[in-house]
């Protein structure tokens, strides 16, 4: 099966990711996605750089969600393709962490913070290994960037909304990937967590990962990134924040209704 | 009237008044409260007849609705504790107090006309049989009078709550705003599943009351989207089941009920392969039409992304259809080809080119 | 209570009891550990409509093979809760009906196709046929030493695979799309799982009967889940609950006539969900009742004090959860 037991305890080591590298962290190309023949995305062409922060922005419909699904392999083009660092997601998963919407799951599962962490290491472990102590000290370690440590032992439906975001960001930490992908990691968090999140989102950027976030609020766009993917079905504009994120592009992303989106 | 055809009659009349709860219980994502309700009921008519010992008595009847609406009450009750789900809560529920009343039929009601077999599956060609006569005339089988009288309600209630109904039914908020108590209304509606489940029990037994109450509503639900459309589709379809089915079974000499059951999901499986719009066959046939449409639309909108781009050559060309867009060479050819045909592509040795009309295509496709 | 064990521990070298006791506790513990998964999954109903379809299955192979054995019966009940599970999923995906109208109808229309191959069968000369109303509601008293037997193989494997694949399926169950970034076969997995359910229905079918059999299924798991908060020991309570449900029930029914073993195991294992949603620790009804109790009695005395505490114990973890609904509003976006 795909799902591969060869991993030794700690992932191998890679090539430094360098932002300057010539293979994009992720090149998207001539990407169309179709739900039931409706059209989701039209033909987008992306290529992120890596050891990037990027955004991706766009009204409700615009397809941000499915796109992050389509860079994953989890929902299948009609057209086109993703290369993640020049390879099929397939070859390239254990460089791709992954943080769903916190809303996604059942918080009410048995199961204690520590363990969902440790989830993170499942496709590193293989089939029939379970997690031993090796998994329960990178999970730790993971929960320690998140501030998250002293809830190891807790139930994840005792915690807060910016506790569970946080407890995911940690899960994919602990995939130790060189690419983040996260489905809008700031919907409805606390201030704490917010900046918690930045914070290691900058830490990413620091060590060389590529971070791709999906996001909700205009407003914070500028301070908390520094490249935007601008979507609304079709690639509207995409660059560096300075050259895309302009009044122009967004009343073009947001059908001139620009005036009314930032508000949180 | 031979009891033939009174039998055929009460199946019809039962089986209409089902259907036109079973439509909202279908729309508001409520079926299986109707598998609840109708293993429930049992409940009450046991208990009813080991307080009064007179099968006749109406007070079974009130038991039996009354249990059902407990049902009903219970599930909610677990669910608000957020313990148990809803659908878990379903199935905690109605097992017990089914449980409960088979085990007081077989310990305390063994020999009298309630068995575990009739349970499940009715009597139906024994109903000509329990008459109401009243001052010496014969009005007919039992069945068929409370099942009239049943539908006759059914049809009242939704006649005239239609509009009330409708919007709680696609837009609870906005009915709670308009002061419709969706509240009231639903429990309303679930004490008339109860009702009907009681007066339909008798005749066919808990396991037919479902399928009369959610088949033909899901078999009309593939076939219209319009409320009334729906409802008495639904009647037609259900009223359609119970007399083949009845045929059937007189034919095979078997079960009525299962055979109606059956016949319910015959006509399913007919809608579900050849509903005129939302079949498989018509599906499939549809989604054959607009993957080429949706092809040459996606051809279109590559070429204008790309017009004046550095890579244009490139990207412009036959061959970059297969090797960009991940299309066959086969089903790119095809495309090019009938986008060709269709006059949005024109095409300069390996250079392709969006005409006007193509361009114009290239902006309406995913303007949305 | 303690009567019945007594009966049981004098009796144990009773023939009968012994096997039906047997019996009774494998099916609890498969139905039991299978279950969480079907309550975890929001799948709770899927058990009802599944041993609902295998009646037709039951009779079929029947009617094929002209046979009473277990084994070859219980297969044809497998292959129609299998199909019925098949076409829920295909009904559900090429169609915009939801899931609940499916199963009802699904569950009604095997049952009555059942009903009527059952017919054909009673009216076969030979007495065979005279043993399969039994599924109907269950009889303890027809369990034989063979029956046992085939149960506990069928259990036995189901557990076994639970155990090899416990990390993929628990992942699978909280969080699917994660589990297909990872790699996971997810599709097969949850082919594989919802199989693994149709045999825990299976196995309970001659002692529950198919029209109880899904309480088996989501009672013990229910009860588990108010105990514990992880997965591993809500299954082991879940199949100890599922056991001695099903191990209490059966005597019972086998002690008195009248009693059918369904509804007698069902009414056990329905007890011990009240007694958990009432009194499990933390959880638990009453549980959460003292603590308001205790959390207002705690604030009055230190109003009268003058001593306010600035945070009033809002949130321990032993608090009542947090409203699921809240955790659910999912983020909008396209």
């Amino acid at each position: 099966m795909m799902y591969q037991p060869h991993q030794p305890h700690q992932p191998p080591p890679r090539p430094p990711a360098a932002p300057h590298a010539a293979v994009p962290a992720i090149a998207v190309s001539d990407l169309t996605v179709a739900y039931h023949e409706q059209p989701v995305l039209w033909d987008i062409d992306l290529h992120v750089p890596a050891g990037v922060l990027l955004a991706i922005v766009g009204p409700n419909g615009a397809g941000k969600t499915t796109l992050m699904k389509a860079m994953l392999g989890l929902v299948k083009p009609a057209a086109g393709q993703v290369a993640i660092f020049g390879g099929p997601y397939r070859q390239q998963r254990q460089r791709v962490g992954y943080v769903p919407q916190r809303g996604s799951v059942d918080w009410d599962f048995p199961t204690s913070v520590l363990d969902v962490v440790m989830m993170g290491r499942y496709g590193a472990l293989g089939w029939f290994r379970r997690p031993g102590r090796n998994e329960r000290d990178l999970a730790f370690t993971a929960l320690q960037q998140v501030n998250m440590e002293a809830y190891a032992a807790r139930q994840i439906s005792q915690l807060s909304g910016g506790q569970q975001q946080r407890v995911f960001l940690a899960r994919a930490l602990v995939q130790a990937a060189d690419i983040y992908l996260m489905d809008e990691p700031f919907q409805g968090v606390d201030a704490v967590t917010e900046h918690a999140i930045i914070e290691l989102l900058r830490e990413l950027r620091a060590q060389g990962k590529t971070v791709v976030v999906v996001h909700h609020d205009l407003q914070t766009v500028p301070e908390y990134f520094d490249w935007v993917t601008l979507l609304n079905v079709r690639r509207i504009a995409h660059g560096p924040m300075a050259e895309v994120f302009t009044e122009a592009n967004l009343s073009h992303t947001y059908g001139g209704r620009t005036a009314a989106v930032p508000r949180r | 009237m031979t009891s033939q055809q009174e039998v055929q009659l009460i199946a019809a009349v039962i089986a209409a008044a089902c259907a036109l709860p079973g439509v909202f219980l279908v729309l508001r994502r409520m079926a299986m409260m109707s598998d609840a309700i109708s293993h429930t009921v049992l409940f009450g008519i046991v208990v009813g007849f080991l307080l009064t010992r007179d099968l006749g008595s109406p007070l079974l009847f009130l038991g039996a609705v009354l249990t059902g609406v407990l049902t009903v009450s219970l599930v909610e009750l677990l669910n608000q504790t957020r313990l148990v789900k809803q659908d878990a809560a379903i199935g905690l529920v109605f097992p017990v107090l089914f449980s409960i009343a088979v085990i007081l039929i077989s310990r305390f009601a063994g020999n009298v006309h309630l068995d575990t077999d009739a349970v499940l599956l009715g009597e139906l060609a024994y109903a000509p049989f329990d008459r109401v006569v009243w001052q010496g005339i014969d009005l007919g089988p039992r069945a068929l009078l409370v099942g009239s009288g049943v539908l006759l309600l059914n049809l009242g209630f939704i006649g005239l709550l239609y509009k009330e109904l409708k919007l709680a039914t696609f837009d609870p908020a906005l009915a709670a705003t308009f002061g419709f108590l969706p509240v009231l209304l639903h429990y309303s509606l679930m004490t008339i599943v109860s009702v009907t489940a009681v007066a339909a029990f008798d005749a066919v037994g808990s396991i037919l009351v479902i399928a009369l109450m959610i088949a033909p509503p899901a078999t009309a639900y593939l076939l219209t989207e319009r409320l009334s459309t729906m409802l008495w589709l639904s009647v037609l379809l259900g009223v359609a089941s119970a007399l083949v089915g009845y045929w059937l079974a007189w034919a095979l000499d078997v079960s009525i009920a299962g055979s109606m059951a059956t016949m319910t999901g015959v006509l399913f499986a007919g809608a579900f392969l050849f509903a005129p719009e939302r079949g498989i066959v018509a599906t499939a046939r549809r989604r054959t039409r607009q993957r080429w449409a949706f092809a040459q639309q996606m051809l279109a909108v590559h070429l204008h992304n790309h017009a004046g781009s550095s890579d244009e050559a490139e990207e412009c060309s036959p061959a970059a259809l297969h090797g960009h867009l991940r299309w066959s060479p086969d089903f790119a050819a095809q495309v090019l080809q009938r986008a060709e045909r269709n006059g949005i592509v024109r095409r300069e040795a390996e250079r392709l080119w969006l005409t006007e009309q193509g361009c114009r295509l290239a902006q309406t496709a995913g303007a949305g | 209570m303690l009567e019945l064990f007594l009966s049981l521990w004098s009796n144990w070298g009773d023939y009968t009891i012994r096997t039906v006791a047997l019996g009774a506790a494998v099916l609890g513990v498969t139905s039991g550990v299978l279950g969480c998964y079907a309550v975890l999954r929001r799948q709770a109903l899927l058990g009802d409509a599944m041993s609902h379809a295998a009646l037709p299955g039951i009779v079929l192979a029947y009617l094929l093979f002209g046979t009473r054995d277990l084994g070859i019966l219980l297969l044809g009940a497998a292959g129609a809760g299998w199909l019925a599970a098949l076409l829920l999923l295909s009904i559900t995906r090429h169609t915009h009906l939801k899931e609940d109208t499916v199963l009802g109808m699904l569950l009604s229309v095997f049952f009555g196709f059942g009903m009527v191959l059952l017919a054909f069968a009673q009216k076969q000369p030979t007495a065979a046929q005279a043993g399969l109303s039994r599924f109907l509601f269950g009889q303890a008293a027809t369990v034989v030493e063979r029956d046992v037997l085939t149960m506990a193989g069928i259990g036995a494997l189901a557990l076994v695979l639970v155990a090899l694949f416990w990390k993929e399926f628990k992942l699978l169950s909280f969080d699917p799309d994660y589990a297909a970034t990872l790699g996971l076969p997810v599709r097969l997995l949850d082919v594989g799982l919802t199989a693994l359910i149709v045999v825990a229905v299976v196995v309970g079918l001659q002692m529950v009967g198919v029209v109880l059999m899904s309480a088996m299924l989501v009672a013990p798991a229910v009860a588990a889940r108010q105990w514990t908060d992880r997965l591993g020991p809500m299954m082991l309570l879940a199949g100890i609950f599922g056991a001695g449900a099903g191990i209490v029930g059966a005597v019972l029914s086998a002690s008195a006539r009248g009693l059918s073993t369904g509804p007698m195991i069902v009414l056990s294992v329905s007890s011990i969900v009240l007694f958990s949603l009432l009194f499990a620790p933390r959880r638990g009804l009453v549980w959460r009742w003292f603590q308001t109790q205790r959390n207002a009695r705690r604030l009055r005395f230190a109003m009268q004090h003058g001593d306010v505490p600035l945070s009033v114990p809002t949130a321990p973890p032993s608090d009542p959860l947090p409203d699921p609904r809240i955790a659910e509003q999912k983020g909008v976006s396209g």
